[in-house]
């Protein structure tokens, strides 16, 4: 059977198990709709968080990244697995013992104060706004090139899809479709690399291959890819190109941002109480560490197989996946010496391939000649991937719509079928936006996402820690750090990315920190206004120091 | 009385904390960041051990410390409960 047909039906059976579990799981009040009735098992939360997690970025780019990166690469990996240590212990368990519906929420009532509840607001639209586009972007770009329809049509089917179940089921219907798609994108994700392994090094776990000796007999893996990568003037694999300090603040602002994005946060109020939101932290941690201890076995193994694959070779014999990727641009080979064949040089000036960090984990199994149905799966994972994300973002844009901004600050009065109705239409009316942001992408996947986490690590982070672990910090304190954390790292960015990307070099950053990792800074600027304003301002009443007592201490289970 | 076991609860909870947060600091950020070309001059099979820890073995401890967060907050509950069995007025209010 061709690709085609079996990405076909991939696709069908995922999405038919989706709709079927939106239709299993609607939801019938706010509490339903918001946290999904408060009654999800933590090893189903795990799931939900690490699809929720999980995003096309991570499926799709990150590999791919890294295979370009060599050990610079680490930064994603470390910094989107140590947030979660962050959020199991400073976080999750304190919010649920607060166990109200929203991150605003906690904000407000902590720093009891509407100015800052609406702040927290909108930084939430904010981030989660700019990381969904992100999402249905990479939705398109998967939907156009293997079912071959244009980037509108995967855009409007991408949406269609998240706008059934997420509107219908809320965060029940969205927990339970994650679930389905946890399983999706894990099997898609380590089916291909487990064969690889195999192929390679002949061992059956890819984190053991990764460290172990090729099978063609020319040495362990990684000397071999160091080789490769020197022999053709590349810079050595294993070896850094970044300054140390730049990794070490880029690292820290994707784990602050990790445990301060709203959208992961508010999977921890869906557990039955505080226990159960550590345990789930715990498996959502183990399975997360499942793709992310794989995707750098399978950037060392795609590096070199591309390498072996294209490297000297000539053009007329190349494989057909090779064509295939020319049409779509992410593969270009010029032949610049008129030899005929293909030459693949770390040297700028000869070098007559680009290969787009995105193609490593589509076309991996391909290059490296896997059955049909292998490479069909990938799609129905990377779909997964993107969807999932997709819809817990848009419950976090709904909920902060409906309960923060109506029902907790300018509508008081409106009753719970109102609010339910309200949190759908802002559900709508996001998917509209963010499906057209889709289809007029502003820049690239991995770029637009970085603002989020950078401004995510910049506002909440702090501030709920500060909230937890700081009883004495007061409305004044949190609301101008959350503001200054924002604005700084929000003009930074803004800066360096939109208004003047030529200047983006080492010379002119702040102490040498690129804009991914100003996030760090960021947060320590919250910090210290947070601090330092709080000690010079009226302590908070006695109430608020009473809540904060009151969700230190473990609840009854 | 209640308030004195709640405050060493609240006291051992931290303890807690921040030495696993130690651990994570120095595996990812010490051992992964900024030792990690010195680590890389032993080896062990295939692995540079810098590298590897960077791009490996800090996930696994990661999973490690949530874990034994996971366990020793248990305890911690369990002791503080036992502690303050007597006035029983610690319940937890479900979101309205």
């Amino acid at each position: 059977m061709s690709v085609q047909m079996w990405t076909y039906i991939f696709v069908l059976l995922s999405f038919s198990l989706y709709i079927g579990i939106a239709v299993w799981s609607r939801a019938g009040s706010t509490k339903e709709f918001y946290v999904a009735g408060g009654g999800v098992h933590p090893i189903a939360n795990g799931m939900a968080t690490a699809a929720d997690w999980m995003s096309a970025a991570s499926f799709i780019s990150m590999t791919g990244l890294i295979s370009f990166l060599g050990r610079d690469g680490t930064f994603y990996l470390m910094g989107w697995t140590g947030g979660y240590v962050l959020l199991a212990l400073l976080l999750a368990p304190y919010l649920r013992k607060f166990g109200k519906f929203t991150v605003p929420d906690f904000i407000g009532d902590r720093y009891y104060s509407q100015t800052a509840r609406l702040l927290a607001v909108f930084c939430a639209i904010v981030i989660s706004f700019i990381y969904v586009c992100g999402q249905m972007q990479g939705a398109g770009i998967v939907f156009s090139r293997f079912l071959e329809v244009d980037i509108t049509t995967g855009v409007i089917i991408g949406m269609a899809i998240v706008f059934f179940y997420a509107v219908l089921g809320g965060m029940k219907g969205i927990t339970y479709t994650q679930v389905a798609q946890y399983c999706v994108l894990i099997f898609a994700f380590m089916v291909p690399a487990i064969f690889i392994s195999i192929m390679m090094t002949g061992h059956v776990i890819p984190q053991i291959g990764f460290g172990s000796e090729l099978i063609d007999g020319s040495g362990y893996l990684l000397d071999r890819l160091d080789g490769l990568s020197q022999e053709l003037g590349f810079a050595t694999y294993t070896e850094g190109q970044r300054s140390t300090q730049d990794v070490f603040f880029i690292t820290a602002a994707l784990m602050f941002g990790t445990a301060g994005l709203p959208h992961v946060i508010i999977r921890f109020f869906t557990v039955p109480n505080v226990r159960d939101a550590r345990r789930s932290a715990g498996y959502a941690m183990i399975f997360i560490a499942i793709l992310y201890t794989t995707a750098p076995t399978v950037a060392a193994f795609a590096r070199t197989n591309l390498i072996n694959s294209v490297s000297n070779a000539e053009y007329s014999t190349m494989p057909d996946w090779f064509g295939k990727w020319e049409t779509t641009n992410l593969i270009s080979f010029d032949d610049k010496n008129n030899d005929g064949r293909i030459q693949y040089l770390g040297d700028a000036e000869r070098n007559e391939l680009t290969v787009s960090a995105d193609i490593m984990v589509m076309a991996n199994p391909e290059i490296s000649g896997l059955p049909n149905w292998v490479i069909a799966l990938v799609t129905a994972g990377a779909l997964a991937a993107a969807l999932s994300t997709a819809a817990g973002l848009l419950l976090v844009i709904s909920t902060s719509v409906a309960h923060d901004m109506l029902k907790r600050t300018f509508m008081p009065s409106i009753t719970e079928q109102q609010e339910l109705l309200s949190a759908r239409i802002s559900i709508f009316v996001a998917v509209l936006i963010a499906g057209y942001v889709g289809m007029n992408p502003p820049a690239y996947v991995a770029q637009v996402v970085a603002f989020a986490f950078g401004l995510a690590a910049a506002s909440f982070f702090p501030a709920i820690v500060l909230g937890i672990f700081h009883k004495k910090m007061n409305k004044q304190g949190a609301t101008s750090g959350m503001a200054a954390g924002f604005i700084f790292t929000a003009s930074y960015i803004i800066y360096f990315k939109l208004i003047n990307p030529e200047a983006s070099t080492a010379d002119n950053w702040l102490f040498g920190i690129s804009p991914e990792g100003i996030g760090t800074l960021g947060t320590i600027i919250n910090v210290s206004f947070a601090c330092t304003i709080a000690k010079f301002t009226s302590a908070p009443p006695d109430d608020v120091q009473k809540l904060v007592e009151n969700i230190r201490l473990p609840g009854e289970t | 009385m209640p308030n004195t076991s709640a405050d060493s609860f609240w006291k051992a909870n931290i303890r807690l904390v921040l030495s696993l947060l130690s651990i994570w600091f120095f595996i990812s950020f010490v051992c992964g960041i900024l030792l990690v070309d010195f680590l890389d001059n032993f080896r062990f099979g295939g692995f540079k051990l810098g590298f590897w820890i960077a791009q490996q073995g800090s996930i696994l401890t990661f999973i490690a410390l949530i874990l034994i967060y996971i366990r020793s907050m248990d305890k911690l509950d369990s002791q503080y409960k036992h502690a303050t069995s007597n006035d029983g007025q610690d319940s937890e209010e479900a979101p309205r």
